[in-house]
């Protein structure tokens, strides 16, 4: 579905930016993609956030919508053709935005902490990690996605960090196959949704990223 | 089918209509069990009862009595993950996280919306509930859980987000607009601390947010929230008792 007036404000490495994007591509719908820079923010993302001041904003015909979550349901509403992202049942909604608040508050900083950390400080860091994630894969239990049978809205919030996996086990010397494989096993299968592949950027790339932003903030 | 989404006339707008009302696909709610795990105090329990008080839902609030040492065996069995309250047990069913329990009750019980049909006001409704969920509490906290500068500093922090909320109800009755809605709900139960950040931060919210000040006169008028919110006094009074219980005075 062609739409002429959706424009995305975002970061390519932004986990959050991935999700909105993840979320226009299962509904087809077609956007411009800007991208932003952190150390100097555009007119636009200034006017378009002002509260915030941060990626991703979705601007549909004009108006602005903030907050990835947020940006996800609205998706959903706004094409509120299949495939729905959100469960129709009351409870199973309350369920997945549960668990999209819960991967709101937790998992960004457990990422974060254990490749800028080091020492005996990323030793703890990579025990929350852990924990942090089995807690993700009780939830995911034998379920092919988060949703049950169909790729939905848990699914698009956590996947994005993902493609931080390779810097995480890189730099913190752990395995997260071994630690969570139905986690990886489930990684796997939604890489296998053109909406998830062409939305996350290669973890090779996110590792560079990683790379040069310990460098410009002197955590190496 | 449930969605019966249509364009209005309108370019780009578009209404939500009987999501949630005519479905066999699951059990509208009559005869239910509504409790509430609560806690006098809690802003955020708060909005789950003036939320059920606004749908007419009868329920049951059980005080978790001592959440600093003694959590109830149904608290944690219920919210394992966060261990918090409010905790919403509808038939027995948990629901945890006061913003998502107020949405929940919403579409749940549907008649008299919180929130608005049009899409993009909904996601501006949801908005301002995760700015409010992010940031007034903590900001709050900052300022009585701190002495000398650091509080000085804190109550700065908290009177730029009574600004940010100022400029968001701009000089409607409410935030959603008419009607007292969910971004209401969602803030009030907040006001019943007001008075103990004033007294502690030695300022008025009523300088620096008069019409936040007259929003909050105009809730108190409405029945939901009256019977819900605790007495500032009480709360403030909570509050010395808790810093000098932290060690801070």
């Amino acid at each position: 579905m062609a739409e002429t007036n959706v424009i995305v404000l975002d970061l390519w490495a932004s986990s959050y930016g991935m999700r909105v994007k993840i979320a226009l591509a299962e509904k087809g719908i077609s956007y411009e993609c800007r991208q932003e820079d952190f150390e100097a923010k555009s007119s636009l993302l200034l006017e378009m956030n002002p509260v915030h001041k941060m990626i991703p904003v979705l601007i549909h015909n004009g108006k602005p919508i903030c907050e990835s979550l947020n940006i996800v349901q609205y998706i959903d509403e706004a094409w509120n053709h299949k495939p729905s992202l959100l469960p129709y049942d009351p409870y199973k909604r309350s369920q997945a935005r549960f668990w999209g608040d819960y991967i709101d508050k937790n998992v960004y900083n457990a990422v974060k902490r254990v490749w800028t950390g080091k020492g005996e400080e990323q030793e703890e860091c990579k025990k929350q990690f852990i924990e942090c994630w089995k807690i993700l894969e009780d939830e995911l239990g034998d379920k092919p996605y988060f949703g049950g049978e169909e790729f939905g809205y848990v699914d698009v919030a956590l996947v994005p960090f993902t493609s931080w996996f390779y810097t995480v086990e890189t730099n913190g010397k752990l395995s997260i196959e071994e630690e969570c494989p139905k986690i990886v096993d489930w990684v796997k299968r939604c890489m296998l949704k053109e909406s998830v592949a062409k939305s996350l950027p290669h973890p090779r790339q996110i590792y560079a990223f990683a790379l040069q932003y310990k460098q410009r903030h002197g955590l190496e | 089918m449930l969605t019966e989404c249509f364009l209005s006339p309108i370019k780009g707008t578009v209404f939500l209509q009987n999501w949630f009302c005519f479905s066999s696909e699951f059990s509208i709610p009559s005869g239910d069990k509504v409790e509430v795990l609560d806690f006098w105090a809690s802003p955020f329990c708060a909005r789950v009862k003036i939320a059920l008080e606004e749908k007419g839902v009868k329920h049951v609030d059980r005080e978790e009595h001592d959440l600093f040492g003694g959590k109830s065996e149904l608290l944690l069995k219920s919210n394992p993950i966060h261990q918090k309250v409010p905790v919403l047990l509808h038939n027995d069913r948990p629901l945890a996280e006061s913003a998502i329990i107020v949405s929940y009750i919403d579409e749940a019980w549907p008649s008299n919306p919180l929130l608005p049909a049009i899409v993009y006001d909904r996601a501006q409704a949801r908005f301002w509930a995760d700015y409010i969920d992010k940031k007034v509490f903590e900001a709050g906290r900052n300022i009585w859980a701190s002495n000398g500068e650091e509080r000085e500093v804190a109550t700065r922090d908290f009177i730029e987000v009574l600004k940010h909320l100022e400029e968001a109800l701009g000089d409607k009755d409410y935030f959603g607009g008419d009607a007292f809605g969910y971004v209401d709900i969602i803030a009030i139960p907040h006001s019943a601390w007001f008075l103990a950040y004033e007294k502690l931060g030695a300022f008025k919210v009523e300088d620096h947010a008069p019409k936040i000040s007259a929003w909050i006169k105009k809730c108190l008028q409405r029945e939901s929230v009256a019977k819900v919110l605790p007495d500032p006094e009480k709360v403030y009074q909570f509050v010395l008792y808790f810093r000098k219980m932290s060690g801070l005075d």
